[in-house]
């Protein structure tokens, strides 16, 4: 029983008494008052229940994941290649495979992105144009990763005949996140202040000399967080690539960015599915999430770490 | 000519030079690019429209709404009726999971926690947001699904209940956090109005809080549906690839996008009709999530009260 609960109860019941004292014609349900703080008291332990129910299950999930990982990953693992063989299985390819993926997809999505924030942000008069831009960014957001699968599918992969290579990959998966990127960065921009771009044209610089001296380096920190959220996204997102059609095996490491390629959240697609016929590709695909979380780990801490050290409070 | 007049024009000459080049050149660039943004929804909505036309023209509308769905035999059959049962059997599933968690997560955070309690639980819950769905795949189908079973013993290895449980936990952060947030933006005065009044927390909650910020709950509402319903990895992974009319939860049952990674992965040849169903299915996808999207927007919009 927490303090609270003790003083609302003893409180009520004083106030009660007080109040059955003098005035002895107004009868106080004290039964009723009992009920009410009882049902308060019991559904506040409910609903406790259901936030702690969630992060249980992150707990046995994350639990889970690592028990089975457990003698599978090891320095060998990281820098085998991909094999049918389970214990010679390793996901050096696929590694290289998302490694490259994201140097598509970091400077596409940044220039995108960013200049896109800086446009509505910096440039734009507020009227039907600007509208019609933000609702289309926020409604982008919402479309199913699948989708754009279908978009890479259709434009990347058979108009302009890259079919399932890096580049495909990679350039779906930057209109994917892009809106992450353009949400985050036009919230930096908006958070620069005022006076420092009035004392910018004060000193007879032009709007662009404002933007790129004084806007866009006070809200760098912002808009690098944006790009690590939007990496962290791109780098575990499956089904646009698979939808593009990447190959089951690949042995071969990619060497250059029109080559067919694997990326870590293929790999454990593939392991996954192929679970009834070789139980050992469970433990792989485990292994393989253990090193996916931590790339993702690391990248959101880099950008709470980013956020919280240098963004400026004006 | 004196040294002023000079610099004069120097200044003079200096500020047309800037003006001409990139500073003029700067917006259009920025125009351009944020451009990308409306070009892709716009080839989003080609794409699709253009290769679904083609399904359309070729497949009459009477066998498309019917329930037989076999795009590979060799008297292929594109019922769509299978896709639509087993999207709304796992989204309504994950509903069930995700709406009463998340709602009462989002109370238990607004209206019980101490503010220390809350800036812990609440970013350890958003983690679970965070992590990517083909985990989410791995752990409904290596983990519930085997733990089902021990409870019900004739469920499949693939079936609908397993993935639509999971995507539930998946989307509990995003009801919580957006529910929160609208439980959150209620004036303070109203709440301690009714508590001066003697009401309990919980008469607060749900007689002035949620009332209140009912259009924000609403709209987190619908925005996971729109969420379980384009969910992929996880029923791809879990709920299989069965094409049969089914409402049994406990059998493998193919949501729409789990039937366009399944056909596209097991390459679909270029021009074929089952490539146009793909389309065809993607954009009934598209459809249906824009419209659920554009009805969260007028909820919190009309029903949004003004304090």
């Amino acid at each position: 029983m927490s303090q609270e609960t003790n003083y609302i109860r003893k409180d009520s019941r004083m106030m009660m008494k007080d109040i059955n004292q003098k005035l002895p014609d107004f009868k106080v349900n004290s039964a009723r008052i009992a009920r009410r703080v009882k049902l308060n008291n019991f559904l506040r332990h409910i609903f406790s229940l259901s936030t702690l129910f969630a992060i249980m299950v992150l707990a046995i999930l994350l639990y889970r994941i690592g028990a089975d990982s457990i003698g599978w990953l090891n320095t060998g693992f990281l820098t085998r290649n991909l094999s049918i063989f389970p214990e010679k299985a390793g996901i050096y390819g696929a590694i290289i495979g998302s490694v490259l993926l994201m140097l598509i997809v970091i400077p596409i999505t940044t220039v995108l992105g960013v200049s896109t924030a800086i446009y509505l942000e910096e440039y734009a008069t507020k009227g039907k144009i600007q509208d019609f831009i933000k609702i289309n960014i926020s409604n982008l957001a919402s479309v199913p990763s699948v989708i754009f699968g279908l978009l890479g599918l259709a434009v990347f992969g058979r108009m302009l005949n890259l079919g399932s290579s890096i580049l495909a990959g990679g350039l779906t998966m930057s209109l994917l996140v892009l809106p992450i990127v353009v949400v985050a960065s036009q919230e930096a921009i908006r958070a620069v202040p005022g006076f420092l771009r009035e004392a910018s044209y004060a000193m007879g610089a032009d709007r662009w000399t404002t933007v790129r001296k004084i806007v866009l380096p006070v809200a760098l920190p912002g808009i690098l967080t944006g790009s690590i959220l939007a990496m962290s996204r791109a780098i575990g997102e499956t089904a646009p690539l698979v939808v593009l059609g990447i190959p089951t095996l690949i042995l071969k490491i990619p060497s250059s960015i029109m080559d067919d390629f694997t990326a870590l959240p293929i790999q454990i697609y593939y392991w996954t599915l192929d679970t009834v016929l070789t139980p050992e590709y469970a433990n792989l695909a485990a292994a393989t999430i253990v090193v996916l979380l931590a790339v993702l780990f690391i990248l959101n801490s880099v950008a709470i770490i980013i956020r919280n050290k240098f963004q400026k409070r004006f | 000519m004196d040294g002023r007049t000079k610099i004069r024009q120097m200044i003079q000459e200096n500020i047309a030079n800037k003006k001409n080049t990139t500073d003029k050149i700067m917006p259009r660039f920025f125009f351009l690019m944020a451009f990308v943004s409306v070009a892709t929804t716009f080839g989003i909505i080609a794409t699709l429209v253009t290769d679904a036309y083609k399904f359309f023209s070729v497949v009459p509308l009477s066998e498309v709404f019917s329930t037989r769905l076999a795009p590979l035999n060799a008297n292929p059959s594109f019922g769509i009726l299978p896709l639509i049962t087993g999207t709304v059997m796992t989204t309504l599933i994950a509903m069930m999971v995700a709406v009463p968690v998340g709602l009462t997560a989002a109370i238990f955070l607004s209206q019980f926690a101490s503010d220390k309690m809350r800036k812990i639980l609440k970013p350890i819950m958003e983690v679970l947001a965070g992590i990517p769905t083909i985990v989410y795949g791995f752990f409904a189908y290596s983990f519930v699904t085997p733990m089902l079973m021990r409870i019900i013993p004739s469920l499949g290895a693939k079936n609908a209940l397993s993935p639509g449980i999971v995507m539930g936990i998946m989307i509990i952060p995003l009801v919580a956090s957006l529910s929160e947030d609208a439980m959150n933006s209620v004036p303070e005065i109203m709440r301690e109005g009714a508590l001066g009044l003697g009401s309990t927390k919980l008469e607060v909650t749900f007689k002035v809080v949620i009332p209140a910020a009912i259009s924000g709950i609403m709209a987190s509402i619908v925005l996971a549906v729109s969420r379980a319903i384009g969910e992929t990895m996880i029923v791809t992974i879990a709920s299989g690839s069965s094409k049969a009319f089914t409402l049994d939860i406990t059998q493998s049952m193919q949501t729409m996008t789990a039937y366009i990674v399944e056909f596209t992965s097991g390459d679909a040849a270029s021009g074929t009709t089952g490539y146009y169903s793909l389309y065809a299915v993607g954009l009934l996808l598209f459809v249906f999530t824009m419209g659920i999207n554009l009805i969260a927007q007028h909820i919190s919009k009309k029903y949004r009260e003004e304090y």
